[in-house]
């Protein structure tokens, strides 16, 4: 009977999930009349469009993957390491973007950075990407946080440092020498997720006017038939390989240690 | 002789609890002195604030004449091993070994040649390209000493380095560890609290208990004239029976009716003071010589320990242990047995009670 009903919940999740991407994957291959093809694909990689708000949002991620890096990592070090009793307020406020809905984030930002204040980041191309990119750093902010300090947790932070004093390091020596290159892991774990985030994010782009690749998918589908399928099954084939490459490097390391 | 590090009125309180006292030393450059003590006591605190992990409450510490109390940890060049070895497990062996030359920005040929000097030196010349995690935990606290020593520090420091090691590896390690800092020369402070690791490697020797040094002095001293009570217990098996003084001049006790002569009594004993008679297993025989004072008492239990056999016997309500070389010619005794045993006055101890 609990077979049963595990099977049942399995076969649901199946079809609740699946049958929709076949459905779509079938529909994007159908542009050419009564075959299957890939026309519509080529036409959407071949879209200028296509390749410039794809080029954009990569650099995009790629910054705020970073800029990410570069906060949460001395971040979460130094949490455990000088005040490991303030570890659930840090961890609560990297919830934080979780619970505030992006488009109120956005919201803030215009109001605090448009034309009129004393950092009109707003009034530039640059000057809005640098706030779109802090948007996502803000977004990606709970995954980072998870990944480095959960891979913190397999490394004994405080005696490390001890011993990379001693031998005369200072801090930014320990943190490109000891802690980052150990935790390297759990930080492509984090990199992967945000990568993830900001290939498909719409709401701040949008908000901000900038040519991210979220914008252009949701235009693209109000405006043709076949194509839209395409891109959805493009976005969600890169999510995937993100998640695929998580597994990889994981795998990858446990298994490095695993050699002993 | 000046002392090369100098340790003046140390004292370390973490809120209101005090767990280093008014902490002095000194010593040589090249000596090789111990911190002794249980659990607890301060000695890992003591070694801290040596490194400049911890900044002592009031006190300085003193390296070659130059105060180093405000120094940071980097800035101390001091070498540190860690009970725990602490080796980077993304690097291998030798840049292990390599990462404080490195860090000193040491030229590439020069720091590849004390690499090899140094894993020569501790006897895994071929390990270089193994990672730790591939070592067995000798061999990494092997690998520890090496890269400590690697930059040529001016101290040694020491923390507990064998306690996490096999029985076996620990003993072998000792003598490894102490004739590299002989070869060396170098200044080191070892934190123990197993007394046979301090009385086996130690130019000195300090016992500390509840954050304050008790005695300082060679594992013989330490060992044969224990300046405190704690000290008396803590180094080496004493056991204690109680005694009364009843002559202060002729140093003599009474010990369950036995009087005991030619003792050398604490300074402040008076006739009828309540003290304790402390003697070591060794220094008891079954065979008495001239001038020797003897107890009876029960045979409870008989230990073979290989070389030698320790008998414990109930003496004056309390046991004693008794250690003799194993005789294959010569009967162990029984429990149940009567047993007398004989010690010459100047091997105990008196003890205030
Ligand atoms: N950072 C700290 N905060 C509070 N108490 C501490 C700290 N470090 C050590 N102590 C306390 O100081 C005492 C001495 O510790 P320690 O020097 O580690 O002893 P030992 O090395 O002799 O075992 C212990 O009671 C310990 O709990
Ligand atoms: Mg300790």
């Amino acid at each position: 009977m609990k077979k049963f009903a595990a099977w049942a919940i399995f076969i649901f999740g199946v079809v609740y999930f699946v049958l929709p991407l076949i459905g779509m994957t079938e529909f994007s291959l159908k542009m050419r009349r009564g075959v299957y093809s890939f026309d519509a694909y080529f036409k959407v990689l071949a879209d200028p469009q296509f390749q410039a708000t794809f080029t954009y949002s990569i650099m995009l991620a790629l910054a705020t993957i970073l800029i990410g890096v570069l906060i949460v990592v001395p971040t979460a070090y130094w949490v455990r390491l000088k005040v490991p009793e303030a570890r659930p307020l840090v961890e609560f406020i990297t919830l934080l973007p979780l619970v505030i809905p992006a488009i109120v984030i956005v919201f803030g930002y215009i109001r605090m950075y448009n034309t009129s204040s004393v950092l009109p980041l707003t009034g530039s191309a640059f000057g809005t990407d640098i706030l779109l990119t802090m948007g996502y750093v803000t977004l990606a902010l709970p995954y980072m946080y998870r990944s480095v300090d959960t891979g913190l947790r397999t490394i004994d932070v405080g005696t490390l440092t001890e011993a990379a004093q001693s031998l005369g390091a200072g801090w930014v020596t320990i943190l490109g020498r000891v802690i980052l290159p150990n935790v390297l892991v759990a930080v492509l774990s984090g990199a992967f997720l945000t990568f993830a985030i900001v290939i498909g994010e719409f709401t701040m782009a949008a908000l901000l006017n900038r040519p991210a690749f979220g914008p252009y998918m949701q235009i693209l589908g109000a405006n043709r038939a076949y194509e839209p399928p395409a891109l959805a099954v493009i976005a969600f084939a890169i999510t995937w390989a993100c998640m695929g490459l998580i597994q990889l490097v994981t795998r990858f390391a446990g298994h490095e240690r695993a050699k002993a | 002789m000046t002392a090369f590090l100098d340790l003046q009125h140390l004292e370390k309180s973490f809120g209101e609890t005090r767990v280093v006292k008014d902490f002095n030393l000194g010593i040589a450059k090249g000596e090789f002195v111990s911190l002794l003590g249980p659990s607890g006591c301060g000695k890992t605190t003591v070694l801290r604030m040596i490194a400049g992990f911890e900044t002592p409450s009031s006190g300085a510490v003193i390296v070659d004449g130059k105060d180093v109390t405000g120094l940071r940890p980097n800035q101390r060049n001091v070498g540190m091993v860690f009970q725990a070895y602490a080796l980077f497990p993304n690097l291998t062996v030798a840049q292990n070994v390599g990462f404080g030359l490195k860090v000193k920005g040491v030229g590439k040929q020069e720091a590849e040649a004390r690499v090899a000097e140094m894993l020569a030196m501790i006897g895994l010349p071929q390990l270089g390209g193994r990672y730790p995690f591939q070592l067995s935990g000798g061999q990494q606290q092997r690998v520890a000493l090496a890269r400590a020593l690697a930059p040529r520090p001016q101290l040694l420091l020491l923390d507990e380095p064998l306690s996490a090691l096999d029985a076996k590896i620990r003993v072998s390690l000792r003598q490894e560890i102490r004739d590299i800092q002989r070869s060396l020369g170098i200044t080191t402070i070892f934190v123990t609290h197993d007394q046979e690791e301090a009385l086996s490697m130690s130019d000195r020797i300090v016992v500390m208990n509840g954050g304050i040094a008790e005695q300082a002095g060679s594992p013989f001293d330490v060992y044969n004239r224990p300046a405190t009570r704690f000290v008396a217990q803590f180094v080496g098996t004493l056991s204690l029976l109680p005694a009364t003084v009843t002559d202060v001049a002729a140093g003599t006790v009474s010990v369950a009716g036995t009087a005991v002569s030619g003792l050398a009594l604490p300074p402040a004993a008076h006739t009828g003071a309540a003290v304790s008679l402390a003697l070591r297993p060794e220094s008891l025989r079954r065979q008495g010589r001239p001038g020797d004072a003897s107890l009876s008492g029960i045979v409870r239990s008989v230990d073979f320990l290989g070389s030698v056999m320790r008998t414990r016997v109930e003496a004056a309500g309390e046991m004693l242990a008794f250690d003799a070389f194993n005789d294959p010619a010569l009967p162990p005794p029984q429990p149940g047995d009567t047993m007398t045993l004989h010690f010459a006055p100047d091997s105990a101890l008196v003890l205030p009670a």
